[in-house]
């Protein structure tokens, strides 16, 4: 494996990205969501990919978005929007939904993050602003339970500097749990041998290392 | 011996000042909000609530909170787009809060009602959340140590009950209604529809009948 360069174009967009994220989801796999940008990856999972989406509010074979008649208050996704059921799903309690994520059941979950670092920590739920009130939700017990944590985000703030970083500087949502980092100019795996770049999008390998604080290797 | 209700100012006799009321529902799904109602009309103070979120827009739990009942909140998601009422007493240093991980949260009230003293888990490891917990290295992995979560009262809400207590819940409306019927000393729970004894399935109650105390047949009071 060498890093691939996807040059001649831009960075990923937000559709693009999720695709991407969608690709490398194994055939048949357990997966979770995040709210906000990761549910946008079961809009582009092959309709044969045999994948099975959990949600934490207690159910796995969780269908897409509800639309008129079929929006039922009962049946609701973890960003309280009304879903579907698919055939072969099942519901359980709240306790049992964190005990399947928590006991290492889910193959992979897909979370946003305001920081990733190089040993694969995650910050994803606190600015620790002052004036921020404080809420978790799922996002530690998913960080610690899925057998793959796939992030994506953009990989520059808005002010320029990385959000991959040696040391995450936002509050911790989990240590080392990281394991692929996807984000609209490259994709990175994780691992106790550092951070290797699988591809990029509209950047080459140096120029991307060069503006990182994180030394990164070619894949 | 459970208590079929239709009134649900009865359902919630007895609530003392300074107790820790669970309250199930995750966002609406399963809010059990005549309960919660009626918890306003009987005026108990000082409470404790531990629940999912700490209530969307001005009514149900939001309501609770705005009447100035609450004195400490224990959930995972206080902030949402509609938690405004939270939002303002957090900011003004009229309410306590206590976040804690989403299925610590639910496990803490599992070992309440499962007898457990204690129990280490991983989530939240080396986060603010296990700043002054005991952590302690099992199998390489660090875990924080956590206390069970006891309700002096559970509000739930459930699809159907049978006269004896047992219940039945609806796709995800089930949530945390079952974990907290367990976790309290009196759990009350409204049911949408009150059956016959023997009309639920065993096979398929979710809820036995020895977890539950009272249950109010909101049915019957919409009729009334």
């Amino acid at each position: 494996m060498s890093t691939v360069e996807h040059l001649g174009r831009g960075p990923l967009g937000r559709e693009e990205l999720a695709a991407v994220v969608a690709r490398d989801i194994p055939r048949g796999a357990f997966v979770n969501l995040g709210i906000g940008q990761p549910t946008t990856v079961a809009d582009h999972l092959p309709a044969d990919s045999g994948v099975i989406l959990h949600t934490e509010n207690g159910m796995l074979g969780m269908g897409p978005a509800a639309k008129g008649d079929e929006v039922d208050p009962d049946l609701i996704n973890a960003g309280k929007l009304p879903v579907t059921e698919l055939p072969g799903a099942s519901y359980f309690h709240h306790a049992d939904s964190f005990a399947m994520m928590r006991g290492g059941h889910l193959d992979v979950c897909v979370l946003g993050a305001y920081q990733v670092s190089r040993r694969g920590d995650l910050a994803n739920w606190h600015t620790g602003a002052p004036d921020a009130i404080p809420a978790v939700g799922g996002a530690m017990d998913l960080a610690i339970g899925a057998k793959q944590v796939f992030v994506m985000m953009t990989l520059f703030a808005k002010d320029g500097t990385a959000k991959l970083v040696p040391e995450c500087t936002y509050p911790l949502t989990g240590l080392a749990c990281v394991s692929r980092l996807y984000t609209d100019q490259a994709i990175f795996h994780l691992g106790p041998d550092g951070v290797t770049v699988a591809e990029t999008y509209g950047i080459g390998f140096d120029e991307l290392a060069a503006r990182l604080e994180v030394p990164v290797r070619r894949g | 011996m459970t208590a079929i209700l239709t009134d649900p100012d009865e359902a919630l006799a007895g609530v003392e000042d300074g107790s820790t009321v669970l309250i199930g529902g995750f966002g609406m799904a399963g809010m059990p909000v005549t309960l919660i109602d009626a918890l306003i009309r009987q005026g108990a103070k000082d409470l404790t609530v531990v629940s999912n979120n700490a209530g969307n827009g001005d009514t149900g739990l939001a309501a609770l909170l705005a009447a100035g009942r609450v004195r400490k909140m224990i959930c995972s998601f206080p902030r949402q787009s509609d938690s405004w009422v939270f939002d303002g007493l957090y900011r003004a240093g009229e309410i306590e809060l206590e976040v804690v991980p989403q299925g610590t949260l639910a496990e803490r009230m599992r070992a309440a009602g499962a007898g457990i003293g204690a129990f280490y888990c991983p989530t939240g490891a080396g986060t603010p959340l296990a700043e002054g917990k005991e952590t302690r290295t099992i199998d390489g992995r660090d875990h924080v140590l956590e206390y069970p979560i006891k309700g002096d009262v559970a509000l739930i809400a459930a699809h159907a009950g049978d006269r004896l207590g047992n219940l039945v819940y609806r796709k995800t409306a089930r949530n945390f209604g079952p974990v907290m019927a367990t976790a309290a000393a009196l759990t009350i729970a409204q049911v949408s529809h009150v059956v016959e004894v023997g009309d639920l399935d065993p096979e398929t109650v979710v809820t036995p009948c020895v977890y539950v105390d009272r249950i109010l047949d909101t049915k019957a009071g919409e009729a009334a």
